[in-house]
């Protein structure tokens, strides 16, 4: 289970994230919204280590990782794919991929051995990118890629850091109406596990409503709705900060 | 075999290979073919080079670390054997300690400069990195007792190496003495260590320092700590240059301050590795060879085309001797403008 208490973090005087708790349980899928610069992706942020935060706490399984550096976290079982795509952009696809299998394996420090001759990864990474779809496209430079395939690489890396966290931040956006579902399909078939954690920051109401066993709402870095994604959407409070500032995005 | 000899790295490309395969017989018959004693130091030089601009690929190419105290590790490497043979005389015993403190020293220094700098940014590094360097050269050189100051250390070579030892009459009109041995012994040591570093790169240890090269952002983010990566990275680059600076001085018999710690060389090495390619260790090769024989043959070449234009007044003026640093500029800046990837990486395109 994941958790954060009264987590929050200022650039100058302005919270970014102010006050947030709320725990994650296992095997349900949280979607955060919010409008644009509502705060979700510092959340992320503060969650996966990539920013300190000001004050508050996050904890996962029961362990303070506040203070711990990024990697360490993902080692400990958080996964997060970025808004931004951020790939190794001239590293081949399969590359990509096979870098995140790796970091479980322990081989990172391994100086003498030929990295072709580990097949096991390379099976694995191919058999993330068949997942997504790429598997054709496994020997491409990940930087010559469509910007739908470069999404679904993101998602093809946080697929192979084998997580029990799952973070998705928005992860359709910008692709073609007929790749969506290749990304919705994954995200389901993980909650079907039900042993999984899965956080999903998504504009896109029906996908929200579809997936969602609850909607988080933040709104200038508070946390002002949290529920059934019923209940959320047709609450006043979220007409009010998000659909109605957003009408066109949704 | 020879993919394994290789590590899975081949040249795929048919001139590269050829490139490679004649600078690797080349080398081993260099003494055979080109007998004499500033053709035999010019091919120990190459060696040498190699190794030394191999290791700096490491960190340039492949970490993405720009470091300028890679001659400061050469350096050590050379002082440490150029010091143990002056105070302990010129046997085996004194290489070896010579060697091993190179290298241990190289490695703590590495470590104290990677473990508290490698966070900062690149060019913060870089500009430390120069810092250091400038620091330890003017401390070599105050050091004078213990290095021989501006005039560095001559010293006296273990008995085998030297040319007063003999093993055989001639051989292909070759005398079989102790400076043939002491090139093979060069040559043999750097044939060894590049195909570490190749090892090294095509390792899961090297997959992870390109992915520090290409985003440490999210290297760090699926996990990986890339300040570890980077520092054991700088160790490794700092022994391998130690290596080769201890190399040098087993062949040379002398070692001063120009011709391992001035920051000359530490920009003939980043020329070699721009030129021959970054991040491909096969260009270090190619650009080690092609700088040190540009430095040692240009003025040759330049002579005799200056001969031949006698008498053409502009032309015979810009080709004179005296131009090749010139020509060796215009030569780099021709390089890097038409094949951006170096050498190696021109060759390597698909057309
Ligand atoms: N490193 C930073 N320094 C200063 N301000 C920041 C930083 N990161 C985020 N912010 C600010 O924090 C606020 C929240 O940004 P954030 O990116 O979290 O929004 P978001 O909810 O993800 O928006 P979007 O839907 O557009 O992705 C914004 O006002 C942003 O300008
Ligand atoms: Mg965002």
């Amino acid at each position: 289970m994941l958790e954060t208490k009264d987590l929050t973090i200022r650039f100058g005087g302005h919270a970014a994230v102010d006050g947030v708790s709320c725990a994650f349980e296992k095997g349900t899928l949280t979607s955060i919204v919010g409008p644009n610069g509502a705060g979700k992706t510092t959340y992320f942020n503060l969650i996966s280590g990539q920013l300190p935060a000001t004050s508050g706490r996050v904890t996962l399984n029961g362990q303070d990782i506040t203070t711990l550096a990024a990697p360490r976290r993902t080692r400990l079982g958080l996964g997060r794919a970025f808004q931004l795509t951020n790939l190794f952009p001239n590293l081949s696809t399969l590359e990509n991929v096979r870098l995140a299998v790796q970091v479980k394996s322990g081989k990172g420090y391994d100086l003498f051995s030929r990295t072709l001759t580990h097949r096991e990864l390379i099976d694995r990474a191919m058999a993330h990118l068949s997942a997504v779809s790429l598997a054709d496209r496994a020997q491409a430079i990940a930087a010559t890629l469509p910007h739908g395939d470069q999404r679904k690489l993101e998602v093809a890396i946080l697929l192979a850091l084998e997580p029990d966290v799952f973070m998705f931040d928005e992860p359709t956006a910008g692709m073609s109406v007929d790749e969506v579902p290749t990304i919705l399909d994954i995200i389901a078939a993980i909650k079907q596990r039900g042993d999984k954690t899965i956080l999903l920051v998504e504009h896109k109401m029906d996908v929200v409503r579809s997936l969602s066993d609850r909607i988080v709402v933040l709104h200038q870095g508070k946390l002002v709705a949290d529920g059934k994604p019923a209940e959320v959407i047709n609450s006043d409070i979220v007409r009010e900060a998000y659909l109605g500032t957003t009408a066109g995005n949704g | 075999m020879l993919r394994s000899i290789l590590s899975d790295d081949l040249p795929r490309s048919r001139w590269l290979a050829l490139a490679l395969l004649a600078i690797l017989v080349g080398l081993a018959v260099a003494p055979f073919l080109f007998p004499g004693a500033k053709s035999l130091n010019v091919a120990a030089k190459i060696c040498v080079f190699i190794v030394l601009a191999a290791s700096f690929d490491l960190l340039l190419g492949y970490t993405g670390i720009v470091s300028f105290a890679h001659t400061m590790f050469f350096g050590i490497g050379a002082y440490g054997v150029a010091i143990s043979l002056t105070r302990m005389g010129a046997g085996w015993d004194a290489v070896a300690v010579g060697t091993v403190a190179g290298l241990v020293v190289a490695i703590v220094l590495a470590t104290v400069i990677g473990l508290f700098s490698l966070r900062v940014r690149t060019i913060f590094f870089a500009m430390i990195t120069l810092a250091v360097a400038s620091a330890f050269a003017i401390l070599a050189s105050q050091l004078s007792d213990l290095t021989g100051g501006e005039d560095g250390l001559n010293y006296r070579l273990p008995a085998v190496l030297r040319s007063s030892f003999s093993f055989g009459d001639t051989w292909f009109g070759v005398r079989l003495n102790g400076r043939l041995l002491d090139y093979y012994l060069v040559y043999g040591a750097s044939l060894v260590l590049i195909l570490i570093l190749l090892r090294i790169v095509n390792s899961p240890f090297g997959s992870v320092l390109m992915a520090i090269r290409e985003n440490p952002f999210r290297a760090e983010a699926i996990g990986y700590r890339t300040v570890v990566y980077r520092t054991i990275a700088s160790c490794i680059a700092a022994a391998t240059a130690a290596l080769a600076g201890a190399l040098l001085a087993l062949w040379s018999s002398q070692t001063n301050p120009d011709t391992t710690l001035s920051f000359d060389i530490m920009v003939d090495i980043l020329l070699m590795v721009v030129i021959g390619g970054m991040g491909t260790m096969y260009g270090a090769v190619i650009g080690a060879v092609l700088l040190v024989f540009a430095q040692n043959y240009l003025q040759d070449l330049l002579a005799i085309a200056n001969k031949a234009l006698v008498g053409v007044p502009l032309l015979a003026n810009l080709f004179h001797p005296d131009r090749w640093l010139l020509w060796l500029g215009v030569a780099f800046i021709l390089c890097v403008y038409f094949f951006p990837t170096g050498i190696v990486g021109r060759l390597r395109q698909k057309r």
